[in-house]
């Protein structure tokens, strides 16, 4: 097991530009690897993407390998695609988003390598002397850290996003080198007939600056018309919790969470919202968080820069109002 | 149709922080007394998930837990929904094992089991949260997957499963056997049943060792795991929350504005 070097860093390419996950698995990446003296190497599987695969140069990869799989992205097809990569690399980490794509290739490259996989890793550092990788994951709906390690080699890592920073580009590149996807087993078991996009017009809930987000206070759909109102008058984004997708007074797309998005604005508005873990765990990078709740109990003061206890249907409409005659 | 379920007995995610406490020598986070186990919610939706396609098109449902001293009643409740019968992988062996002795164990007693159709998963365990153990039984019996499912449906030997993505969802169409793990998109788990209760005490549960299904008990639970847990701390809380003033709702609201226009955050 001596021979694994080097990082390998899975990208992706999302409406033909370079994913935000992807830079910021370079930028984590490239830290690990410049600690080891070692590379970093960014792969790629799509449809003609060579030219857009590239870009990873710039973002710090000191080589890239693109794959060729026309259609959909599908994950046992990928899988047993990735897992070819290995006969031109044995990298020491394998590291992934943990994301659409990442959560269903990282764990399923494992098992398919007989090596265990850390899921969901918020902080990622080399053990001096072993080289081995630390990785630390919030458990318990993140009431509680976990540090994990493995002997097994390459050591597999999905990484939450929005935990590492993605590095400017350089003025740097080179050559995409091509690889053959091969096939499995399991090629033509699964097939994808459709994608279907809900997302709410406007502003990315990711891409947000300003997120107003709602939870169980909210009370019903109609309440959430409201906040949407407000979240476009702030010009930002709308997000929610989970209790407030499963009861569908808003769509799952816009839940912020752990099994939700992960955002980091620079002002989160949680209105309604307990603060429990779970949410927290998907929010708790945002610059500047803003709580407005009925319970001065609620779990959402302890991490709030700022609050209001009070029932938000008064709060909101006086808070517009004042920032309105303050301009 | 046979239909496998994998369910896992977890402290009641929902329990207040309080309810832990985080023994950081022995590395362990455990529930007081007071804390009932339940069925991670993500499985318990799995078994809906299970128990729609028996109402639908028929199915014997079984339903798989792991671990040790299991509470007998939170592994029967899979039975009182509505499945068929009940496998215990059971001993203490199987106790603090990671995804892939859990996964590798889970395999074995469903190949033991006999004939599948359709294995489903909870897409993860609200305690550990590694989101694993579907896939890797996937790969211990050759099998296709697709994850986070909020929509399961049987056509013509195939599942036409649609699955949640971060903008919308995808319609996936699988060739069975397979294994789908289910997310809470799919929608509230039924109660138990008055009607099943007759029948679901009748049900006596299989359980099984290491040894019963091929497995030494080195390679299960603790021993078996390839992810070693090195540290569990408390993560770090920083936020001094500056609580807005006013004699009434109206005027804290102003003061938040004024608040944060002088702090030139809105």
């Amino acid at each position: 097991m001596g021979d694994h070097k080097h990082i390998v860093v899975y990208g992706e390419i999302i409406e033909g530009q370079l994913g935000a996950m992807t830079k910021e698995l370079l930028g984590g990446g490239r830290g690990l690897a410049d600690v080891l003296g070692e590379d970093l190497v960014a792969v790629f599987i799509g449809d003609g993407i060579g030219e857009t695969a590239r870009e990873a140069y710039a973002f710090g990869a000191d080589r890239v390998y693109a794959m060729d799989i026309p259609g959909a992205y599908e994950a046992n097809l990928y899988a047993g695609g990735l897992a070819n990569i290995l006969e031109h690399e044995q990298p020491r980490y394998f590291l992934f988003g943990h994301d659409d794509q990442g959560a269903d290739l990282g764990p399923a490259l494992a098992f398919k390598l007989n090596v265990a996989a850390a899921t969901d890793c918020v902080e990622l550092s080399v053990e001096e002397g072993t080289k081995r990788l630390l990785v630390t994951k919030p458990v318990y709906g993140a009431l509680v850290m976990a540090k994990f390690s493995t002997d097994d080699l390459p050591q597999i890592v999905t990484v939450r996003p929005k935990s590492m920073i993605a590095p400017d580009p350089v003025d740097r590149t080179g050559e995409v080198r091509s690889l053959d996807a091969g096939s499995t087993a399991l090629n033509g078991r699964v097939k994808v007939l459709e994608k279907i996009v809900e997302e709410s017009e406007g502003i990315k809930l990711e891409d947000a600056e300003l997120i107003v987000s709602g939870g169980r206070g909210i009370g019903d759909a109609e309440g959430f018309k409201k906040l949407a109102e407000v979240a476009r008058e702030l010009k930002g984004a709308m997000g929610a919790s989970r209790v407030a997708c499963d009861n569908e007074w808003v769509p799952a797309t816009i839940q912020v969470g752990i099994t939700g998005k992960i955002v980091a604005p620079r002002i989160y508005i949680a209105v309604g919202i307990s603060g429990a873990s779970q949410h927290m765990s998907g929010c708790s990078r945002s610059k500047t968080i803003i709580a407005i709740n009925k319970d001065p109990r609620a779990a959402i003061f302890k991490q709030a820069q700022y609050g209001v206890v009070g029932d938000w249907k008064i709060v909101l409409p006086v808070l517009m109002d004042k920032l309105k005659a303050l301009d | 149709m046979n239909i496998i379920v994998c369910v896992k007995q977890i402290a009641d995610p929902e329990a207040p922080e309080e309810s832990f406490t985080l023994d950081s020598e022995k590395n362990v986070f455990i529930p007081s007394a007071k804390i009932t186990k339940v069925l991670n919610p993500f499985d318990e939706q799995a078994v809906e998930a299970a128990l729609r396609i028996k109402d639908q098109s028929g199915a014997k449902v079984t339903a798989f837990s792991l671990g040790a001293g299991l509470d007998r009643a939170v592994t029967k409740k899979p039975v009182f929904m509505g499945a068929d019968e009940l496998i215990l992988l059971e001993d203490e062996a199987f106790a603090d094992g990671d995804s892939w002795s859990t996964a590798r164990a889970l395999a074995e007693g469903i190949k033991k089991n006999g004939s599948y159709d359709l294995i489903l998963c909870g897409r993860q365990a609200a305690d550990w949260n590694a989101g694993q153990v579907g896939l890797g039984i996937a790969n211990f019996l050759g099998l296709p997957y697709v994850t986070v499912a909020k929509k399961i449906e049987i056509i013509d030997g195939k599942a036409r499963v649609e699955r949640v993505t971060s903008n919308g969802h995808e319609v996936v169409e699988v060739q069975l056997p397979a294994v789908i793990t289910v997310s809470n998109e799919l929608g509230q788990a039924r109660y138990p049943a008055i009607k099943n209760i007759r029948a679901a005490n009748k049900v006596q549960p299989v359980v099984w060792k290491p040894s019963d299904i091929g497995i030494d008990p080195s390679s299960v639970g603790k021993n078996g795991r390839r992810l070693h847990l090195l540290k569990l701390f408390k993560p770090v809380i920083q936020g001094t929350c500056e609580i807005m003033e006013g004699e009434s709702t109206e005027e804290m609201a102003e003061n938040l504005a004024l608040t944060l226009r002088r702090a030139k955050i809105l």
